[in-house]
């Protein structure tokens, strides 16, 4: 919403400076969004008149004027209108101005060798209209200013506010007027009505269809007969030109000055292009209609529209259609003023997906109590101006406006605001916000004024008297420093552990979107739902992401590009499943490409391997409480791993959800990536799979037993067949004397020489230690032989002698 | 003379030469050995007459100490020699680089999550959370913006159905929502999370971050939320002073509805929160409306409390000089190790929240 002081003025009587008005509006809740200063620049357009005229001696079409602009000197500018002739007055632009079409700043500069100073504008530059064929020319009566400033001197700043949705009212200068009157800001000057004599009826016949979701309410019309449409007078032509709306015609220009001014919309129609009489109706799907902005709109069934015998004329309070619109030839107009419900006004334009000033101001409803004011005004304005004869005011209905009325309890102010103020000062601010109030016993009964849609409770009329009276009065109440339940959940809590732990092992924490490439997706999908965005930002954010890597990958890629070679990096988010709320599981995923001691003096070079991330992501689950001698972890994995080299780890042998896969990614997928590096390994983590132990950490602390005896180690070495898993003949060992054998730790995997081709060779170390005895060499060999023959028996393995 | 002092005279004399390592364990074992000559003197003990016995003894045990004395210094001295000479050979250039070692890091959101937390700990909040698909009526409708409310153009929604029930929240608010619907007052929550919006372009990125506070209770005004705000804005810019300015506005889910600017300066290029004349946004706050204590089952004339909505990432971007809103998505690897935090560096009460 844009204002100025000066229209301000017109409804408040101050004297206080414009900076109290901008630090005002602020406190009162009507943002100051810009202000935008014109008027030190606007002074320097001046009325000047071309004296003399001589062709440019390089240029056909150019001219050379000397220009009276009030100085001793005459200026010479040089000018291609072809209006130019001498004796016109114009107006003249110096150099330093600023042209406010184009924001340039004018110079003298050299026109194909002669100096121009300054600038002779048209219209079209100055914004004053479209008009740009030629330069302004301005009738004699302006020949007593030359050299003075055109645009008049009262102009002031041009203030942008942002009006909250709440605040229809405030959408016209007179609403932001009474605001800052009732927060002590001047007075609220009482509107004069003039009052016209009209003897005639307007006999164009209106008529509202009753029927069902009808979206206007109430129609009110007048008819002026023999007007003559013209350009508008200058102080209305300055006042929309203050507040950065374009001057058309006066009748356009009357009614959007009304809308400013007071927030009430209208219309105006070519009363001789109607046929018959006005029908206001539900529209049939199809219909078609041009309107003002010169597309043709295709209705559906049950929009608001304003028709006649013919058809469609308009769209009620949103946009008029071309074929009744005003022209300047334009002789008897019918004036409309009416109320629309703002649901169907949004619901028409956003199937329409379209934007007007008048949808803007309907939809976050209109006063209904003002369309006869609004009638009056215009009607009166356009007879001023335009002459001919206006018709009585005709206002057809289906419902009538009833005053909404609360019954507030003055005590509940401070109970919400925490300060007082007194019943006095309440029922003067809301008097002049323009609620009636009679006072009850135990409250105040209040009529809410008609404009003010947004309030309709309590707490409404809390919210305005806080307003009013000023957020700064609101006390500081510190708060307490106490705690009656933890701050994190258990579930919480080990999402953080995870993300300091990964971290913690090199890896750099990114936060990618939640959305994603569909094609990077899909490479990951595996059988998930594809979960599409109906408006995402660009196809390549289309779709919901199924599993972090998409986004991981792409800017490991992007990363690799920049000329880094060895990354790891990772995320802990969400990923999704469904279309539903709740469908989604929060994953910690890493990925890590190149080496390990790339260019080391120290230390032997190697490709990064799946065994990085298993040692990571077991150390992460084992520093999160969990037991890495009960994981179980076979080779079963989702396609874009690496077949032969991923893995997935359980918890326990129960095998119940998977904690977590690791692994290659698949070599397919970096060739379709196209992405460059030595070795890709990922992993992902599944948070919601993690079972949170019951134990606390304070029970696990309490039990500590060690065993002092003596340990022995003893080392096996079998050969088995090579699809032989080492997990399975720790599997077998840990059973052969589960009290004695503290732990097994597989050390050496050979396959080559001495070994048949088919078979491996897998070194195990074994601790046993008893917690009762040290054990003797015949102890230790009775569990030795029971081992190997376990193996033996199970694994299919041979012991090497 | 004796034959003891023969051999110590002898030994001595074969002492003061040079000798290494295998001629002085030779020297040891000819004196000390099973048979040496000192060992079988020491034999000799019992047979000599009991007169001269002790005198005997008594020279011998001197001999002996002498003698081993002097062979144990040698030795001690050539040991010492020959470390001296591996040392002298074992130096090498420590100016060359130690094993390499990664650094991870924790993104700047991630640790200002955790800052954040970590204050509203203090007073009492704990944390919630809500997913990030939401339905139209928890991030819209019981929030007190039915359909074909105006106030709903303040979002631009992600939709995942032509119907538009399904959405991607706009705002951490459905977490309220959530909460109430799930437990009974009173409540006092912090919920901070990702939320989206249509729009992208230098500041705004379609994903940013929210944390959303309510606090219900039976008597809390607005005096507590100010205070509440003050403290949490001083808290987690550290500084002692703030300046900050409420200002209406409106929020369909609360009423009064505030908006809340803190002063700040530029001083030498760099932002300095908390003094001058300027005036930022930085967060939206009010008492929630009754509409939605109803929506959720809760009795407005006996609850009422106020919510807040944060920004996350525009506090990082403040607090640490961030000034691109896009970059923190972005994930090139040096803004991420620039602005990252050290894991190890959790934010706390009794360690500070930041160094």
């Amino acid at each position: 919403m844009k204002i100025t002081f000066d229209w301000l003025k017109n409804h408040l009587k101050t004297n206080l400076k414009e900076k109290n008005l901008l630090e005002q509006l602020t406190n009162i809740g009507l943002e100051v969004e810009s202000v935008e200063s014109l008027s030190s620049d606007n002074q320097l357009f001046k009325v000047a008149k071309i004296i003399k005229i001589e062709k440019h001696p390089n240029a056909d079409r150019l001219k050379v004027c000397d220009v009276n602009v009030g100085e001793k000197e005459l200026k010479k500018v040089v000018c291609g209108a072809v209006n130019a002739s001498e004796g016109l007055i114009t107006i003249y632009a110096p150099p330093g101005a600023i042209i406010p079409k184009t924001n340039t700043k004018l110079e003298i500069v050299k026109i194909r060798g002669v100096t121009s100073y300054g600038m002779l504008c048209s219209e079209s530059e100055l914004n004053l209209s479209d008009e740009s064929d030629g330069i302004t020319e301005l009738s004699k009566k302006y020949e007593k200013n030359i050299g003075k400033s055109y645009f008049s001197k009262s102009k002031s700043n041009f203030i942008d506010l942002s009006i909250t949705p709440n605040r229809p009212d405030c959408l016209g200068v007179r609403g932001i007027a009474r605001d800052l009157a009732a927060s002590g800001f001047g007075k609220l000057i009482v509107p004069k009505e003039k009052q016209i004599k009209s003897k005639t009826k307007q006999t164009l016949k209106v008529k509202i269809n009753k029927e069902k979701g009808q979206g206007c309410r109430a129609f009110g019309s007048c008819l002026i007969k023999n007007v003559k449409n013209t350009e508008s007078p200058q102080w209305l032509k300055d006042k929309l030109i203050s507040v950065g709306q374009k001057p058309i015609s006066a009748i356009v220009d009357i009614t959007n000055y009304i809308m400013l001014d007071i927030n009430r919309p209208l219309h105006a129609y070519d009363a001789d292009k109607i046929e018959k009489g006005i029908i206001v109706r539900n529209s049939k799907s199809g219909e078609e209609f041009k309107a003002l902005d010169n597309k043709i709109y295709k209705l559906e069934k049950g929009m608001c529209v304003i028709s006649d015998n013919k058809g469609v004329l308009g769209l009620g309070g949103i946009i008029g259609g071309t074929r009744s619109g005003t022209e300047f030839d334009t002789k008897n107009i019918l004036l409309e003023s009416a109320y629309f419900d703002p649901r169907s006004i949004r619901s028409t334009a956003k199937k329409l997906n379209l934007d007007t000033d008048a949808k803007f101001r309907f939809e976050r409803g209109i006063d209904p109590l003002s369309i006869e004011t609004g009638l009056k005004k215009a009607a009166s304005l356009i007879h001023e101006i335009c002459g001919g004869e206006v018709s009585k005011i005709d206002i057809q209905k289906i419902e009538s406006y009833k005053p909404k009325t609360i019954n507030f309890d003055v005590n509940s102010f401070e109970n919400i605001i925490g300060f007082k103020i007194s019943e006095k000062e309440i029922q003067r601010i809301l008097t002049d916000l323009g609620f009636v109030i009679k006072k009850e016993k135990k409250f105040l009964k209040l009529i809410v004024p008609s404009w003010r849609p947004d309030i309709s409770q309590q707490i409404d009329i809390i919210e305005e008297l806080v307003r009013i009276s000023g957020y700064e009065k609101i006390k500081t109440i510190n708060p307490i420093k106490d705690r009656s339940k933890s701050t994190l959940t258990q579930t919480q809590r080990l999402f953080h552990f995870l993300q300091r732990a990964i971290a913690s092992k090199g890896y750099i924490e990114t936060i990618t979107w939640s959305f994603t490439d569909q094609n990077y997706n899909d490479h990951f999908r595996e059988a998930g739902k594809e979960i599409k965005i109906v408006n995402p930002i660009s196809s390549e954010l289309g779709v919901l992401r199924n599993s972090i890597f998409s986004n991981l990958i792409m800017y490991m890629s992007k990363n690799l590009d920049r000329g880094f070679k060895d990354l790891s990096i990772f995320e802990i988010g969400p990923i999704f499943t469904g279309y539903d709320p709740g469908e989604q599981r929060t994953v910690v995923c890493g990925l890590s490409a190149g080496k390990k001691s790339r260019f080391s003096w120290i230390e032997k070079e190697r490709n990064i391997d799946l065994f990085d991330a298993k040692r990571d992501v077991v150390q992460t689950l084992s520093e999160a409480g969990y037991n890495s001698d009960q994981f179980f972890i076979d080779s079963k994995t989702p396609n874009y791993y690496h077949p032969g080299k991923s893995g997935r780890i359980f918890l326990d042998h129960s095998k119940d959800k998977v904690a977590a896969y690791f692994g290659e990614i698949h070599p397919n997928i970096l060739k379709k990536i196209d992405i460059k590096t030595e070795n890709l390994i990922g992993f992902e983590i599944f948070l919601e799979n993690l079972k949170l132990s019951r134990k606390t950490l304070k029970d696990q602390k309490l039990k500590f037993s060690v065993s002092d005896f003596q340990k022995s180690e003893r080392d096996f070495a079998f050969v088995v067949n090579k699809d032989v898993e080492a997990q399975e003949l720790i599997n077998v060992i840990s059973k052969v004397s589960p009290n004695l054998i503290s732990n097994i730790k597989v050390f050496d995997v050979y396959e080559g020489e001495n070994i048949p081709d088919n078979q491996k060779s897998l070194a195990i170390s074994v601790t046993i230690q008893s917690s009762e005895k040290t054990l003797n060499d015949k102890d230790l060999e009775k569990i030795n032989n029971l081992i190997i023959e376990a193996v033996e028996n199970k694994t299919g393995a041979k012991i090497r002698s | 003379m004796s034959d003891l002092k023969k051999i110590r005279d002898e030994f001595i004399q074969k002492l003061k030469s040079k000798l290494d390592l295998v001629e002085l364990n030779q020297i040891k074992s000819d004196l000390f050995g099973k048979n040496g000559l000192v060992s079988s003197q020491f034999k000799k003990i019992g047979t000599i007459d009991a007169s001269e016995r002790k005198k005997f003894a008594s020279d011998l045990n001197v001999i002996k100490d002498e003698l081993q004395d002097l062979i144990n210094l040698k030795i001690n001295e050539i040991q010492k020699a020959n470390i001296n000479e591996k040392l002298e050979k074992e130096k090498i250039d420590v100016t060359l680089p130690e094993r390499s070692f990664v650094r991870g890091k924790i993104h700047p959101v991630s640790q200002t999550i955790d800052e954040i937390s970590s204050i509203f700990s203090e007073i009492g909040f704990s944390v919630e959370e809500g997913p990030d698909v939401e339905n139209e009526y928890n991030n819209f409708t019981a929030l007190n913006t039915p359909d074909n409310h105006p106030a709903r153009d303040m979002h631009d929604t992600f939709y995942l159905d032509d119907k538009r029930e399904r959405l991607l929240r706009t705002h951490t608010s459905p977490v309220q929502i959530r909460t109430m619907l799930k437990d009974k007052p009173p409540f006092k929550i912090i919920a901070p999370g990702r939320t989206y919006r249509s729009d992208s372009d230098q500041t705004h990125s379609p994903m940013f971050h929210q944390v959303e506070g309510l606090h219900i209770d039976k008597n809390i005004n607005m005096g507590h939320l100010k205070g509440c705000l003050n403290y949490f804005i001083k808290e987690f810019f550290e500084i002692k002073k703030i300046k900050m300015r409420f200002r209406p506005s409106h929020f369909p889910f609360t009423e009064p509805s505030a908006e809340v600017d803190i002063g700040y300066e530029i001083k030498d290029g760099k932002i300095l929160i908390g003094e001058g004349n300027q005036w930022l946004e930085i967060l939206g706050c009010g008492m929630v409306h009754p509409n939605v204590l109803k929506n959720v089952k809760v009795n407005p004339t006996k609850f009422q409390g106020y919510a807040f909505g944060i920004g996350i990432d525009r506090l990082a971007m403040l607090k640490y000089g961030i000034n691109d809103l896009r970059a923190f998505f972005d994930c090139d690897y040096r803004w991420l190790n620039h602005f990252g935090f050290d894991p190890l560096d959790v934010p706390s009460n009794y360690r500070g929240l930041s160094r």
